[in-house]
């Protein structure tokens, strides 16, 4: 570990890199959490010469330890791990909620600083803003769609977005071709234990193989998600 | 021997890893295809991980078309893992499978947690199967049944070759928020280090009821886990949670395990198997002279290619 410090309510991880593969942006890194059984799935947050730094919002035992991590402490990682976003792309907005503001600053970097729209839950929160340059935020009650909505241009954009999965729906419907990071509960990252399953293409697939990053048109209708509810 | 336990690696998705295998455990395949259960499928407890996967799979005939020469291309030997839901079931897959070259050994999946169980009792499935193949048969046995050594035995005389103890126990989680189910089925199958012990007793416990090889697994993430359950009786080690956080496990876990050995003297750690059975007083403690099972030297194991 390099160091680690606070932004807003998250945590930012600091790892010296070591050469290792920083990946493409939207890729992840399985994280060691210290004391628990199964690693964590993290995006790649920043890259730098010397750092790859991955950020983390510490919600629950994993992430937790994670969060405890201090400058000096040992971490074992393992990636990059599955499809990151598509970078070809002519018109880039980057669209954030909440921890899924997290791959977007190695992807800003990578797309030569595009505009972003971010939403949070609260000022604490989106302090986390300060990572992506050319970004616009709004807090709940408003969405980023609401902001997203007052777009001129929304239908020639390439929207790249990254959020929960109810913000992830709602860009797929205003943009059939955005780009969007999914998430999971995940053990393994390398297609090993099946549980990180996601309805793509109209069928139970893993993330970690076909994702994290899906092209909207293949997430399709919650079938599952709404059958359950 | 190191092996996988079932459904804790795909070797077509992580060829590398499987190639580190002495033989590679397929994930189990059913008659029909499987979508397998509905997200949320997995879950983190103190000392483990609990799985709601619901045997997702392909279906025996399309396993055999197209997975089964790709996963030929590996360098270890296949075991292939079958389940199903009556006698008929897992007889059809190991006809399917009997004629196949590339299968070393075909392990009847006859506990999983998350899916009904089969309508016959293990010895009866056991039975169905060994008149479908002359394959070398594992019957993979739950830690949960009421008498498993003696379930073990019966399933010996029906003509199993071998034992594979244990496969997960049932286990729940409730979401810290709304204290509900955080799996999507419910309860799910507990594995990990909370399994361990429990896997050690089961082993150990056929070890003394039958003569039978005994792949055992269960918690195991070092070389001294799997020395624990060689001593117990267990002829060969199949590795499972512990792949999704380290999948250097299975070269990390064998080069412990030899190392395990050397410090108590002995070349081979196999050597060790059953020890935990020698009497206590019969010599000094840890006595590698005199280990009580195996009993017959049937109960050696194999992997190779031809049954």
């Amino acid at each position: 570990m390099a160091g680690a410090e606070d932004v807003g309510l998250y945590r930012l991880l600091r790892v010296e890199r070591r050469g290792l593969d920083a990946g493409t942006p939207g890729q992840f890194f399985m994280l060691e959490a210290p004391g628990r059984p199964l690693p964590r799935p993290m995006s790649v947050c920043l890259v730098t010469p010397g750092e790859l730094a991955f950020l983390v919002d510490p919600l629950g035992p994993g992430t937790r330890a994670l969060a405890a991590l201090a400058r000096g402490d040992r971490l074992r990682l393992l990636g990059p791990l599955g499809r990151g976003f598509a970078l070809d792309v002519a018109r880039p907005l980057l669209v954030g909620g909440g921890i899924g503001v997290a791959p977007l600053p190695y992807l800003s970097e990578s797309l030569g600083r595009p505009p972003a729209v971010l939403g949070f839950r609260s000022a604490l929160h989106a302090e986390a803003a300060a990572l992506v340059p050319n970004a616009e935020v709004v807090l709940d009650p408003v969405l980023v769609t609401d902001a997203l909505a007052e777009l001129l241009d929304l239908a020639v954009r390439d929207l790249l977005a990254c959020g929960p999965e109810p913000m992830l729906r709602a860009v797929a419907r205003m943009s059939p071709r955005a780009q969007l990071a999914w998430e999971a509960p995940m053990a393994c990252g390398y297609g090993a234990c099946f549980g990180c399953v996601v309805e793509i293409d109209g069928r139970l697939q893993r993330l970690c193989l076909e994702g994290p990053v899906l092209a909207a048109a293949r997430v399709g209708q919650a079938r599952r998600a709404e059958a359950a509810a | 021997m190191i092996l996988n336990a079932s459904g804790c690696l795909d070797a077509l998705a992580a060829p590398d890893v499987a190639a580190e295998l002495d033989a590679f455990v397929t994930k189990t395949v059913t008659p029909l295809p499987r979508e397998g259960n509905a997200p949320v499928r997995i879950a983190e407890t103190e000392a483990g991980m609990l799985n709601a996967i619901g045997l997702a799979n392909p279906g025996i005939e399309a396993f055999v078309r197209e997975h089964l020469p790709r996963l030929a291309e590996l360098p270890v030997p296949l075991w292939v893992s079958v389940g199903g839901f009556c006698a008929e079931d897992y007889a059809r897959s190991c006809a399917l499978l009997d004629p196949r070259d590339e299968v070393a050994a075909i392990e009847l999946n006859l506990s999983c947690p998350n899916v009904a169980a089969p309508e016959e009792d293990a010895v009866a499935i056991v039975a169905a199967a060994r008149a479908a193949t002359s394959k070398p048969l594992y019957a993979k046995l739950s830690p949960a049944l009421p008498d498993l050594p003696a379930v073990a035995a019966a399933a010996a005389g029906a003509g199993a070759d071998g034992l594979s103890l244990v496969n997960t126990i049932r286990g729940l989680a409730l979401d810290d928020r709304t204290l509900r189910p955080v799996l999507s089925t419910g309860a799910g199958g507990l594995s990990g280090p909370a399994l361990r012990p429990v896997a050690l007793a089961a082993v150990y416990a056929c070890a003394r009821a039958v003569d039978l090889p005994i792949v055992g697994m269960g918690g195991v993430a070092t070389g001294r886990h799997a020395l624990d359950l060689v001593a117990a009786g267990a002829s060969a080690v199949a590795l499972g949670t512990v792949l999704f956080s380290d999948p250097g496990a299975p070269s990390r876990v064998r080069a412990e395990l030899g190392a395990e050995a050397a410090a108590r003297g002995v070349d081979n750690p196999f050597e060790l198997r059953g020890i935990a059975h020698a009497e206590r007083g019969s010599g000094r403690e840890g006595d590698v002279e005199n280990p009580a099972p195996p009993r017959r030297e049937k109960a050696a194991i194999s992997t190779g290619n031809s049954p």
